[in-house]
């Protein structure tokens, strides 16, 4: 079965309709993305698969769950993660706190145990702590650990983000422009680190990127949107050299 | 993980500053007050500082911790009051009286939380200023509300009435408790200073319990970035509700003290005038900054009074402080130069050791 399939999927704001149709299947296990050029829609699709839009037709299938419909938080729960593309940590708490906050549903207790520090409390604390410094590794953020995510620099927040999403331990991570805004050492480093994470942590990976060398150099299929529309999808290799494609994002001749 | 714990230990180290700090204020002026230091004037503000450092900390969760703001716990407050003041009214002389005033100040939280929770239902699941906009609707409409209101019991039960006494239909030997615009009278004096602080010190362990848990983070992590707090799964508004009740049982318990406090409990007091008041508290101590709403707390409260040998000074004097404070806990250079402080101070206790 399928990780995820998307099937007919529309929507409209007022009259203009963001997205047409679109289809998509990604198995599990798979490193997948999702190009176009700017306005394409990518985005979109990211807040329709996470429920943050409603879609106005079509549905969507998270390893055989109807999952059409559902709010943010329920699909979260269902096992979809994601980062954004402007990115969105919560700035004044800590790096370490961060990653704790995506661990809020896998280790929980109640609130009366957290006022009045029973043994679960210290329990599970402890068990968030060990497992949020294990995700921070993974990133080389641990000795960061203790700083207000706001003062790490740009590249560092992206990556914290990832592990913020990791924390919750999704079956699909939606990664959304990973590399934007990174020198070309720092992509080079990034490539390694998600293809790290999809081997050690057996997840599925679907990101939307404009750095072709990140997009052929780690994706093994590719669907290419344009207007809102699929233009093409299939095999990385394949896709990049279909004419259309080209024609997409430079132009004509 | 040896980095980890020691910070672990910061917060809880900071944490237990606060208490310890607290403490020592409390014994200061108890042994003061013993020793007949104090006036007879200063004496009298020393349970209602408790009952407005209640408010400010409740408050703070709320504005500070879960960036909601609330304009109306001066509403809460006053439900509060009169819940345990009924209450203590109608059982006064059938249970002890501590077991009577236990139960006054539980009545109390739960009013306030029972209200908060009510309002917090439909306006919690909006995004932006609602809050404040409903809770000041709130605050004025339970003053309205509540001048009008009377109650009064005899030997077959209660009696409610709007507008009218008369319509109470009392018995012969019938008492009425809350009479409209003069609110309730004779309520049993039970709150003293040492309770006050005991109060005082169950809120700031809930509060700041509440911060430091699961449960804090995901408040502050929705305040933060609600978009984000969403997209790992956390459930905001179970948890922005959730903090907005505790706030308004912990300023419900604090009405409580009030109303056992003072003779006469009238709704004038709690009008929008006093709900701004603990805001200035909050905002002024720091906002998210716990031990800052004591503090701020303490001096704008204790010092208007304290002026009120100055006259027309008073004012004047009161809003160079205002400002001063403003200056002191939000000034970046400000900023600076207390941390310089407090690392000269490390310092220096490291070299004694």
């Amino acid at each position: 079965m399928a990780m995820l399939e998307v099937k007919h999927l529309s929507v409209s704001f007022g009259g203009l309709k963001a997205v047409d149709d679109f289809n998509m299947t990604i198995e599990g296990g798979e490193l997948y993305g999702l190009i176009g050029p700017n306005g394409a829609g990518k985005t979109t699709i990211f807040n329709l698969l996470t429920g943050v839009y409603k879609p106005t037709e079509g549905s969507i299938f998270l390893d055989g769950k109807n999952i059409t419909g559902m709010k943010t938080t329920a699909i979260n729960k269902a096992g979809i993660a994601r980062t954004f593309q402007n990115i969105r940590l919560f700035r004044q708490l800590s790096v370490l706190d961060n990653v704790k906050a995506g661990l809020h549903n896998r280790y929980a207790y109640s609130t009366l145990s957290g006022i009045f520090r029973t043994g679960r409390y210290r329990e599970m604390e402890k068990a968030m702590d060990e497992e949020a410094m294990r995700l921070l590794k993974v990133f080389d953020l641990d000795s960061y650990a203790e700083y207000q995510a706001d003062n790490l620099p740009y590249g560092q927040q992206r990556e914290l983000e990832i592990a913020r999403a990791l924390a919750t331990r999704p079956k699909l991570l939606l990664l959304d422009e990973p590399a934007a805004g990174m020198n070309p050492n720092e992509t080079k480093a990034l490539m390694e680190t998600i293809r790290f994470v999809r081997d050690e942590f057996h997840m599925t990976i679907l990101l939307i990127e404009h750095d072709m060398k990140l997009v052929s150099g780690i994706c093994e299929k590719l669907t290419v949107l344009n207007f809102g529309h699929v233009l093409t999808a299939g095999l990385t290799e394949e896709v990049l050299n279909d004419p259309e494609v080209v024609k997409a994002y430079l132009g004509e001749e | 993980m040896g980095k980890l714990k020691n910070s672990m230990r910061k917060i809880t180290k900071k944490n237990l500053m606060t208490y310890i700090c607290l403490a020592i204020g409390f014994v200061i002026i108890q042994s003061c007050s013993a020793g007949g230091l104090l006036t007879f004037q200063i004496k009298g503000l020393l349970v209602p500082v408790c009952i407005y450092i209640i408010c400010a900390v409740a408050l703070n969760l709320v504005v500070g911790i879960s960036g909601e703001l609330s304009l109306g716990h001066a509403g809460f407050l006053c439900l509060g009051a009169y819940g345990a003041a009924i209450f203590s009214k109608i059982t006064n002389g059938l249970i002890p009286d501590p077991i009577r005033f236990l139960l006054a100040l539980i009545i109390g939280a739960a009013v306030g939380a029972l209200f908060g929770f009510l309002i917090g239902i439909p306006v919690l699941r909006l995004n932006g200023d609602y809050l404040a906009i409903v809770t000041l609707a709130f605050c004025q409409i339970i003053q309205n509300l509540l001048n009008v209101f009377y109650i009064g019991v005899d030997k077959h039960g209660l009696h409610v009435a709007m507008q009218d006494p008369t319509k109470l239909e009392l018995e012969e030997g019938g008492q009425v408790i809350v009479k409209g615009a003069q609110g309730i009278t004779g309520t049993p004096k039970d709150a003293n200073f040492i309770i006050g602080i005991i109060l005082v010190f169950i809120t700031l362990f809930i509060v700041l319990n509440l911060i430091d848990s699961r449960t804090g983070r995901a408040i502050m992590a929705i305040r933060d970035n609600r978009i984000a707090a969403e997209s790992i799964g956390i459930d905001v508004t179970k948890h922005k509700l959730l903090a907005f009740t505790i706030s308004a049982g912990l300023v419900g318990m604090a009405g409580a003290l009030y109303s056992h406090n003072l003779a006469t409990l009238t709704v004038a007091k709690f009008d929008y005038n006093t709900s701004i008041l603990i805001l200035v508290f909050v905002v002024l101590g720091g906002i998210g900054n716990i031990r800052g709403s004591i503090i701020a707390t303490v001096i704008l409260y204790v010092l208007p009074e304290l002026l009120r040998g100055l006259q027309t000074y008073r004012m004047l004097i009161y809003a160079i402080v205002l400002i001063v404070i403003m200056l002191f806990s939000w000034a970046p250079g400000a900023i600076a130069f207390r941390q310089r402080i407090m690392e000269r101070l490390k310092n220096r206790g490291k070299g004694v050791q």
